[in-house]
Parts: C-alpha cells; sequence; structure tokens
C-alpha cells in the first residue's frame, strides 16, 4: 500500500507541473487529503432536486469522505443565500442563476462558485383551473380527446388578453428573480407571444414587470399551491413536487414541463463560497465526491433506486410530501390534467447526459436571459460573458472529484466528459419549444434572435 | 382553542373547591366537571373536524392527532437508533484513521441528523427559559430602580411605554442583523439561531415584568417606607429588607405575564426566523403539505398549549412559595 502511495504521488507531481501551466486556478490535486472542516452545515429548499444532498447524507457518501453534515431546510432562495455568504450554511442547493447573480452583483453581491450541477429539468408550470377551463379550447386535441403536447403559451395569449382588455392584472408566480423558473416562465411566455416584462436595475426597478402582459411576482415554492388556491395568483413555475401537489389538491392543472420548453435544460447547482473552496480545498473535493456518488446512486441501473430515494424524500425533514406526490415525477411519469398521466422518462435527471459537470454554457445561457430581460441592462461582450462564467462555474474541482473517484475504483472514466478535451462548452443545443437554436460561445447572437426581448445596444 | 379550554377549565375548578366545603362535591367539580369538558370538546371537535375539507384532506379529528402522536414517538425512536449507530461509525471510522494518520486527534462530533419532535419540544424550552431569565435579571433591577425615583421613572416610563406594544416579528429582523454582525465567533458556544430567538424573547418579555415591578416597588405601605427612614436603613438594605418583601407579589404577576408572552413570541419566532423548535416544526409541517401535516401540527398545537399552561402553574406555585402573603396570589 506504501508502495503504491508513493509511486501515485510521484506521478501526480508529474502531472501537477504540466497542469499548473493550463490551470492557474486549480486548487487540489488529486491525492486527497483529509478534509480540513469535518463538521458542515448545507442548506436546502424543500424540492425534490435536492435529492443528491439528502441520499449523500442517507447512504453514508458524506460520512465516507469524513464529513459530518448536518441538513436543514431553508424558507426561501433569499434566506438561504444569505445563509451561505455570512457562514450560517456552509453550502447549499442553489438556483443555478444564483452563484452567477451573486458574482455579478445583481442582489446581493457575493463570491459564490459551483463545483458541481445537481439534475437537469424537474420543473413545471401550472395554471389554475379556472384559467385551464379558458385555455382548453385554444388548444389542438389528439384523437382520444387529450390535448396535444407541448402546449404553448398560444393557448394562454387569448386569456391574458381578456384580462388585460377587463382591466384584472394577469399574476402569474416564480420563485426567485434569478431562479430557473423565472426564465422559464419568461421564455414560454414569450414564445407565445406573451410579454413577461423587463427589469431595470440601472433605474432601481427591480419588479420586473415594465412593459408586461403577464405580471410576475416571486412565491417561496412549498407555497405556491396555497398561493394559487388563494387566488392571488393564476399559474406558477416551480420545481417538483408542487405542481403535482396541484393535482393531487386538485385546485391546478400543470400545462408543461421545462424539459418541453427546453430539453434536458440545467436545473440546480451546487454553491459554496469562493473563500470556502479556497480555504477547505480538500473538503471542496471531498463534498463534491460525494454529491457525485449520490448522483450516480439515484440514476443507476435506469432509475431503479428511484423507489427508495422517493421514500428518503417524503421524511419530513427533507422534502416531507406524500409519497404518491414525489412518486409521480421523481419514477419517470408526469401527471397533467387529473388522470391524463404521461411518461417523461427524463423528467428528472441527476447523472446521466454529464448532468452533474458544470458546463460553462449552461451559465452562458443563464447570462443571456439575464440580459435578455435587462437584469443586465447593457450590453456585454462576449468574452465578459465567458469570462464571468468560468469565475463562477469551476470543472476544474468536480474534474478533480471524479478523477480520484476514477482512482479509487468508485466510478469508472467513460461516465464523465473526457476532461482532456472537454472545453466546458456543449454542442449548440437545439431542443427549444421555440426552435431556436442556443450556441454557447456567441451569446450575443443569440440574444438578437428572440422577437420578445432587449437585443444589442438596446437599454431602457 | 384548545389552550384556551386546557387553561380555561382547570382555574375555574380551582377557585370552586376552594370555597365548596363539601369533600363530595368539590370531588366533581374538580375531576368530573373538568373531565365532561373536555369530552364535549373533543365530541364538538371530531364534528368539526369531520366537516371541514381542505385542500389536505379532512381536517383532523382527535384520533388522527393521537395517531400522529405516536407516530411522532416512533421517530423519535428511531431516530436514537440512528444516532447511536451514528456514533459507533464514527468511533471506526476514527480509530482507522488514527492507524493510518498518528498525528490525528479524534473528536467525537454530535449527531448531524434532524432534531425530533421531542428534542424541538425541549429546544423551545430551552430558548423560552434562557430568554425569559436574561430579561428577569435586566427587568427587576430597572423595575426596582425606577419604582424608587420618580425622575427615572419619567424618564424610563415613555420608552417602556412605546416599546411594550412592538410585536416580536417587528423586532426579529433587527435582531437577526445584530446578533450576525457582532458574534462572529468561528467556533460558536451556542448557535446564532438560538441567540436569535432568545434575545427576541427577552425584548418582548422585558416590558411587562419592568412596569408590574415598578409599581409594585411605588406601591409600598408608606408604613414600611417610615420604618426603613426611622431604621436609618442604607439603601441597599432598604431595597433588600423592605421593598423587594413587600414587592415581591407584584413582581412575580409581572413575571407570569411575561412568561405567557413568552411562550407566544417564542414560537412565532422560530416559525418566522426558521430557528429550531416548536415554531419551526409547525412551519416545516405547513410546507411539507402531506397528507398527515395538519394532524402533526394539530398535535403540536396540543403541546404548545399545555406547555404554556404548565409554565403558568409553574410559576404560580413559584409565587406562593416565596410570598409572605399567600392571600394576594391571585390564580
Amino acid at each position: 500500500m506504501k508502495w503504491t502511495q508513493v509511486f501515485r504521488r510521484a506521478a501526480l507531481m508529474l502531472g501537477l507541473a504540466g497542469a499548473v501551466g493550463l490551470h492557474s486556478t486549480q486548487a487540489v490535486s488529486s491525492e486527497l487529503g483529509y478534509p480540513e472542516k469535518e463538521e458542515l452545515t448545507f442548506g436546502f429548499i424543500k424540492l425534490t432536486d435536492m435529492a443528491p444532498i439528502a441520499i449523500a447524507y442517507e447512504k453514508g457518501f458524506f460520512e465516507d469522505e469524513g464529513l459530518y453534515v448536518t441538513i436543514e431546510a431553508q424558507a426561501n432562495w433569499k434566506v438561504l443565500l444569505d445563509g451561505v455568504i455570512d457562514g450560517r450554511l456552509d453550502g447549499a442547493h442553489m438556483l443555478a442563476g444564483q452563484p452567477i447573480a451573486a458574482t455579478m452583483g445583481f442582489g446581493t453581491k457575493a463570491d459564490i462558485i459551483t463545483p458541481f450541477s445537481m439534475d437537469l429539468n424537474g420543473n413545471g408550470i401550472t395554471v389554475s383551473n379556472e384559467i385551464w377551463e379558458q385555455m382548453k379550447p385554444n388548444i389542438p386535441k389528439m384523437k382520444n380527446g387529450l390535448p396535444v403536447h407541448p402546449i404553448k403559451a398560444d393557448a394562454l395569449k387569448p386569456v391574458v388578453e381578456k384580462y388585460k382588455a377587463d382591466g384584472k392584472p394577469f399574476n402569474m408566480g416564480m420563485v426567485f428573480p434569478v431562479s430557473t423558473h423565472n426564465y422559464e416562465l419568461r421564455y414560454w411566455l414569450a414564445a407565445g407571444g406573451i410579454h413577461p416584462g423587463y427589469y431595470a436595475p440601472h433605474k432601481g426597478d427591480i419588479s420586473g414587470q415594465i412593459d408586461a402582459d403577464a405580471l410576475l411576482s416571486v412565491t417561496p415554492p412549498p407555497q405556491m399551491p396555497a398561493t394559487l388556491e388563494a387566488g392571488t395568483i393564476y399559474g406558477y413555475c416551480v420545481g417538483e413536487p408542487w405542481n403535482q401537489q396541484a393535482v393531487f389538491k386538485n385546485i391546478g392543472v400543470p400545462v408543461v414541463t421545462d424539459y418541453e420548453i427546453w430539453k434536458d435544460n440545467p436545473e440546480k447547482v451546487f454553491g459554496i463560497t469562493r473563500a470556502f473552496a479556497k480555504k477547505y480545498p480538500n473538503t471542496t473535493v471531498r463534498i463534491t465526491r460525494a454529491l457525485i456518488r449520490a448522483a450516480m446512486w439515484l440514476d443507476e441501473n435506469n432509475n431503479a433506486n428511484r423507489p427508495e430515494a422517493v421514500k428518503i424524500l417524503s421524511q419530513s425533514n427533507y422534502v416531507g410530501a406524500d409519497y404518491d406526490v414525489i412518486a409521480n415525477s421523481m419514477t419517470g411519469t408526469f401527471e397533467y390534467e387529473k388522470g391524463d398521466k404521461r411518461a417523461v422518462p427524463d423528467f428528472n435527471v441527476f447523472f446521466r447526459y454529464h448532468a452533474t459537470y458544470p458546463y460553462y454554457s449552461d451559465a452562458i445561457w443563464y447570462l443571456t436571459q439575464m440580459r435578455r430581460w435587462g437584469q443586465i441592462p447593457e450590453d456585454k461582450s462576449d468574452d465578459w460573458y465567458k469570462e464571468l462564467a468560468a469565475k463562477v462555474y469551476r470543472p476544474d474541482i468536480y474534474a478533480a472529484a471524479a478523477k480520484s473517484l476514477i482512482d479509487d475504483k468508485l466510478a469508472s472514466a467513460d461516465q464523465f466528459p473526457d476532461f482532456d478535451s472537454e472545453d466546458g462548452f456543449r454542442e449548440p443545443q437545439t431542443h427549444f419549444i421555440d426552435g431556436i437554436v442556443y450556441n454557447g460561445h456567441k451569446p450575443n447572437d443569440y440574444i438578437d434572435k428572440f422577437p420578445i426581448g432587449l437585443k444589442a445596444g438596446q437599454k431602457l | 382553542m384548545t389552550s384556551t379550554t386546557l387553561t380555561g377549565s382547570k382555574p375555574a375548578a380551582w377557585k370552586l373547591s376552594q370555597f365548596d366545603g363539601k369533600l363530595f362535591g368539590s370531588a366533581i367539580k374538580t375531576v368530573v366537571v373538568p373531565f365532561a369538558g373536555i369530552l364535549v370538546f373533543l365530541m364538538l371537535w371530531s364534528v368539526a373536524a369531520q366537516n371541514i375539507d381542505t385542500s389536505l384532506g379532512k381536517f383532523p379529528g382527535p384520533a388522527a392527532v393521537w395517531e400522529q402522536f405516536d407516530a411522532l414517538y416512533q421517530e423519535h425512536s428511531r431516530s436514537r437508533e440512528k444516532e447511536a449507530a451514528f456514533y459507533e461509525r464514527q468511533r471506526e471510522r476514527n480509530a482507522k484513521r488514527v492507524v493510518d494518520d498518528p498525528s490525528y486527534q479524534p473528536k467525537i462530533r454530535d449527531y448531524t441528523g434532524k432534531e425530533t419532535f421531542i428534542d424541538q419540544v425541549f429546544t423551545s424550552l430551552v430558548t423560552v427559559m434562557s430568554g425569559f431569565l436574561l430579561a428577569a435579571t435586566i427587568a427587576i433591577p430597572l423595575g426596582i430602580a425606577t419604582g424608587l425615583s420618580r425622575t427615572l421613572n419619567s424618564a424610563i416610563n415613555p420608552v417602556v411605554q412605546v416599546f411594550k406594544p412592538v410585536s416580536p416579528l417587528a423586532w426579529l429582523p433587527l435582531v437577526t442583523m445584530v446578533v450576525s454582525a457582532v458574534y462572529t465567533s468561528t467556533d460558536p458556544l451556542v448557535a446564532k439561531s438560538f441567540l436569535n430567538s432568545m434575545f427576541t424573547v427577552t425584548l418582548c418579555c422585558l416590558w411587562p415584568m419592568v412596569i408590574n415591578t415598578a409599581v409594585g416597588v411605588a406601591g409600598i405601605d408608606d408604613d414600611l417606607v417610615n420604618v426603613s427612614k426611622v431604621l436609618r436603613l442604607p439603601p441597599l438594605k432598604h431595597v433588600q429588607k423592605i421593598v423587594l418583601p413587600a414587592s415581591v407579589p407584584m413582581i412575580f404577576t409581572g413575571m407570569r405575564l411575561s412568561l405567557g408572552v413568552a411562550w407566544m413570541v417564542l414560537i412565532a419566532a422560530e416559525m418566522l426566523a426558521q430557528n429550531p423548535g416548536l415554531g419551526k416544526f409547525v412551519w416545516d409541517e405547513f410546507q411539507n403539505g402531506s397528507s398527515d401535516s395538519l394532524a402533526r401540527i394539530m398535535a403540536a398545537v396540543l403541546v404548545i398549549g399545555f406547555i404554556g399552561f404548565l409554565l403558568d402553574r409553574a410559576m404560580l406555585q413559584l409565587q406562593k412559595l416565596v410570598s409572605w402573603d399567600r392571600d394576594s396570589v391571585t390564580h
């Protein structure tokens, strides 16, 4: 054992000499030491996509790394982010937009990084029963009488126009100004010709309702069904189980999943502060290792472990909703209108398709949407987008964790991107509901393609 | 609703028992009547529950709540087993690491699992008592000082009157921000969340104690004050021998009021600030929205009410114990 260690260390020294030139930011070597900080507290919001954290805890993956982790549910995304910034939390399940916006200084300014993407897809847009009845006549039907999917916002447009003509505001809920849900809801609405409104932070307007047809506001995920039921909002975009909850409670109908808006879109990330990663490099890599193992477990053998995962998530200290509600989406089906259950095998993807690798292009997509809706008020160069993405998304830490898992025979190299050739940009992505192609290398070109949204040179 | 029934029915019976001479009659009134009251309440509850449909199913009746008490206890014992296993694994891991890395100082870390309902009850009790005791150590000396000096009284009174009606929820953000700014230890002795709840409780239960103590001290019989003057007692002796004993009933009335306020405030503060305790339990269950959630919340409501009632009774007994004038102790 001693010999192999000596050999490995020598090999590493050689490799490291080469690597230092390439990645000056690389904080760790893959000869992994003991964690510098062993007792950690992680925050999460009650959503099924927090699963990797719960699984890493329950399956002992954190403990295998010598980490003693306490997992705490947080009231909302703002409380969670503040917790990570002020050190109450060491890390958290975050909206992909949160580390990006924090680093950029939209909202609270702080250096937050992510070494690990938590999942793909997993969200849906739900409207109240009342709105659904009004939308239904506008939706084409299949032979069996069920609506054709994906349902586009074109079907909602006449409804919104009617409300507007009556002078009634058409309110919808999303979970946070920089949340995936905000951008997905906006994307869906805008693709159907409904203007979701602009932000103008340079004028102090962060309500995001300038020129809006549909008025979007923030509601914490677990409160979405209750707010819909109260009639404060007519629809919302949120992660699971809160769309399925609306079906079970008979208060609303999910009309579209984010899988249909953008196939395999990146969703949550695991966020820590840059200072934490710098101060505790071994701990950071070990956290990433545990999370990768949890993600692998969740997708193993074609989702064979999902029922067990659902059982864990339904515990009151994690998501806490009923088993059936969580199982609906986690085990590969999604119930739209009551009784209209369809197979969506990739509704929650935790590991396949390199789901956990923090792609720069994913970060840049969020930045393009921030620019499109005015959260970034001015034009930025393509290089600016890339630099910011590289500041926040840290594939170097991910690669260190993945390589050490491969060394330890806990994973095989074919499960990960080829780290030597991977540049962090996915191939141009085509599966959007409006057919517009996204190429992460050219963010400015991409922004100009949208009929609704700010374009190059435009400033409110 | 339930808590008022619990606290409301008992004192009434208590009072009656003192005036009723006949033993048998008093036994009926102390045992049978309250029991019947509870029974009627349970029946009304279960009938009402069946007729309330929420989006989470029917409103929980007594049977559903009882089931949850059992479930909560089961969870507690399961969690204890997991805790034991956790320490066992940790010991093994430490031992292994010491072999690999002799310089390592093994350390046993606290169990990282979630607090159970029973743990949260204790957390809430500890928090409320700490906040209350802190408030008492400030409020009673302050109250005595203001009661003794008219000048000080007029100086402090406006401040007290303004702060007294402030809701804990208004204090909470300020407390939270100040605590996180001031309390920055890398290895904190107690959690920040504990301090947040504790200080919020303190701020809210300070005022009834200050006012009651001041009123009690200011209202001391002139004869007693004159005795002290004749004996030329030094100021500290005066407070110790005359003021304190004479104003104990009022001080304790203030403390009882405060403890009641403290308990109510704590639940709200825990709920809003997500600090561990019963309030957080209620909030978490509300957020979970599972089919058991309402029954679990109702179980927590009963426990909150019952503990509030016990705290009040405990203060009353304490008051009886230290008061020279037993008759002045009101229920």
